[in-house]
């Protein structure tokens, strides 16, 4: 039980973010809704690294063999990183947005249809 | 030399962009003569290590090359246990003729785009952005492991969704970016999540590794659900279509065509989870339905989507996902038959051949008519068709091209859409004769709706406001230029292209354990 409790938090986490993209209006809202989806996703893959009992795979002090994969902290350092990049460009979109059309209500941000 | 060029020619083809991207922005120092000059011998590189590393692929089988290992053919280190460590590049036919379409059309929309956008400010980065694009295309149909496959994925999200707002256009551009990157993004995490499952289980990210120790557990059904889903948004097929239309219309002309090459990379990326991670472990007939439906949804949804249309970018946009319908119809054929041997013989590999080189055909013709697109827009200064007319006066090489693009899309003989979409049938007729039927009565639509756009557009009497418009200039022509004369070719020599390039790519698509033996060995 103990031991999904890490994967507990990683679906309350994803289903708080998507409930923030699906159902609000203002765009920082949902960026934060992206971003909080994407904590989810990072949580995910770090639990998925951990291995009980294992070290980390330093090998001129290693006292046994049971060395962690450094995988799942690579990745996960990479996907934060591009978790920057993303935020960066969507608030940088939010601006523009806030200058040309006044507002960054979703319902309001429609004259594409038109 | 020529041994190294072709050892390295997969890394080539990532550094190649990705350099000339980042040392753009200083060239634009110099000036803006220098920056085009810089950019297009990038892109020119680009498209010959393409072409080579192909025709080594199609030649000598598949090339694997391994980022930091002692020897790039030396996929498993002596000391690792048998697992290969390190990131991949596995290059089979398939990804071969994928980096083929993405160089081309490349090459062609840069040359184009040189000249269209010459007008806008802010070039270094548009130049910075295009060429990240085509290093994020070229990773994501090389790569041979998962989570690269998704850093690809988001190097292309983030430089199309810059790209698309380039032009800002009172905001509305960058509402169609903002559109078109949230869901990007979210399909990429959801992609992420199902790559994580995937390391949970098999503790790997190398995809014939994955791929050899597949089991087809219920955490690989929901990891399968939820790639399959996310990149079929990507790719813009029906039910989750609603971001290219804004996307596509509103991102310059230059750009729209080189997001069908990327859309293209995302299906790219479905076939290959699909037929190489899965193969005959997944239930084919049920996954092969869904690939179907969804493909049929979009070929009917956006052909009907379509002929209301009043701005032809946007009409052109539903278009593209009606096409789209056609290569997830034809392969999903093929899935759906897969590990059938003798119903694989008999329409099978027919109905994936028919799908791919409709791929490559969709890249040419549709980039192809977005250009023509974008070259009225340059003149003209409007995408309304309402206030078009009478242009076929002014500009009769836009207006040749245009016919070659329509002709093409509408699968009409001698070009290469009806070369594509006639194996499509036959073979879907095999399988089932409602969904060939379908997919002709979609084909008269495009048609229909494509002979309506032709004549508000060229037809008519010259219109007094235009009496001075001019033909577009040269360099846009050449760009448009060689799209037709690769339409035309295609057209009048289908069987040669297919079994030159496309039956290779069908067959290594097919083809798991092949897949598998280059990168473990063995098998």
């Amino acid at each position: 039980m103990f031991w999904n409790l890490p994967f507990i938090a990683v679906v309350t986490l994803g289903l708080i973010g998507l409930a923030t993209v699906v159902t609000k209006k203002n765009l920082i809202k949902i960026f934060l809704g992206i971003n909080i989806f994407e904590a989810a996703v990072n949580l995910f893959l770090i639990s998925l690294g951990y291995r009980e009992g294992g070290i980390a795979p330093i090998f001129t002090s290693a006292p046994s063999t049971e060395m962690v994969m450094a995988t799942p902290q690579a990745l996960t350092l990479t996907s934060i990183v591009i978790g920057v990049a993303t935020s960066a460009l969507l608030l940088s979109f939010a601006v523009i947005i806030w200058k040309k059309y006044g507002t960054i209500d979703t319902d309001q941000i429609r004259r594409l249809r038109e | 030399m020529n041994g190294f060029l072709m050892t390295n020619a997969p890394a080539l083809l990532i550094m190649l962009p990705l350099i000339g991207a980042f040392v753009t922005p200083f060239i634009g120092r110099i000036s803006p003569r220098v920056r085009s000059a810089w950019v297009i011998l990038i892109m020119t590189l680009t498209t010959l290590t393409a072409l080579l590393l192909a025709s080594d692929v199609f030649l000598n089988g598949t090339q694997i090359y391994v980022f930091g290992a002692a020897d790039p053919d030396l996929a498993i280190p002596p000391d690792s246990g048998g697992i290969p460590i390190r990131i991949i590049f596995t290059v089979d036919a398939m990804s071969a003729l994928m980096q083929v379409i993405g160089a081309i059309t490349g090459f062609a929309v840069l040359l184009y785009s040189i000249s269209a956008d010459r007008i806008h400010s802010g070039l270094e980065s548009f130049y910075t952005l295009f060429l990240l694009m085509i290093a994020g295309i070229m990773g994501m149909v090389s790569t041979g492991d998962l989570f690269n496959f998704f850093v690809f994925l988001e190097i292309l999200s983030i430089s199309s969704a810059g790209l698309i707002a380039y032009r800002i256009d009172g905001g509305l551009a960058v509402e169609a970016a903002l559109k078109y990157f949230v869901l990007s993004t979210i399909g990429a995490m959801v992609i992420l999540i199902g790559i994580g499952i995937y390391y949970g289980e098999y503790n790997a990210l190398n995809i014939a590794v994955i791929a050899s120790r597949m089991q087809f557990t219920l955490l690989d059904q929901i990891a399968l659900v939820l790639i399959i889903a996310a990149l079929a948004m990507k790719c813009g097929s029906v039910p989750m279509h609603f971001w290219t239309p804004d996307a596509y219309s509103m991102a310059p002309s230059s750009i729209t065509a080189m997001l069908v090459v990327a859309s293209q990379a995302s299906l790219y990326g479905l076939f290959r989870v699909v037929f190489t991670l899965y193969n005959v472990t997944l239930n084919a007939m049920t996954v092969g339905w869904i690939i179907i439906i969804l493909g049929v949804l979009s070929m009917v949804v956006g052909v009907t989507m379509a002929i209301p249309q009043k701005n032809v970018k946007r009409l052109m946009a539903y278009h593209a996902i009606s096409q789209t319908g056609y290569m997830l119809l034809g392969v999903g054929v093929g899935l759906a038959v897969l590990g059938n041997q003798p119903l694989m013989e008999s329409f099978g590999y027919i109905a994936m051949e028919g799908g791919i080189f409709h791929i490559i055909n969709h890249a040419m013709y549709k980039g192809l008519l977005f250009l023509t697109a974008g070259a009225i827009f340059f003149r003209i200064g409007t995408y309304n068709l309402n206030k078009m007319g009478g242009l076929g006066h002014s500009m009769k090489y836009t207006m040749i091209f245009f016919i070659i693009g329509a002709l093409a899309i509408a699968g009409i003989p001698p070009l290469n859409g009806f070369a594509s979409k006639l194996m499509i049938y036959e073979s879907v007729f095999a399988f089932n004769p409602v969904l060939a039927v379908i997919a002709m009565v979609v084909s008269i639509l495009t048609l229909a709706s494509f002979v309506k756009v032709f004549h508000s557009i060229f037809m008519g009497p010259k219109l007094p406001e235009y009496e001075t418009v001019q033909e577009a200039p040269v360099p846009m022509l050449i760009g448009m230029g060689v799209l037709a004369a690769i339409v035309i070719l295609f057209g009048l020599f289908p069987q040669s292209v297919v079994n030159g390039l496309i039956a290779p790519a069908a067959h290594a698509l097919a083809d798991q354990s092949g897949y598998i033996a280059a990168v473990l060995g063995g098998a």
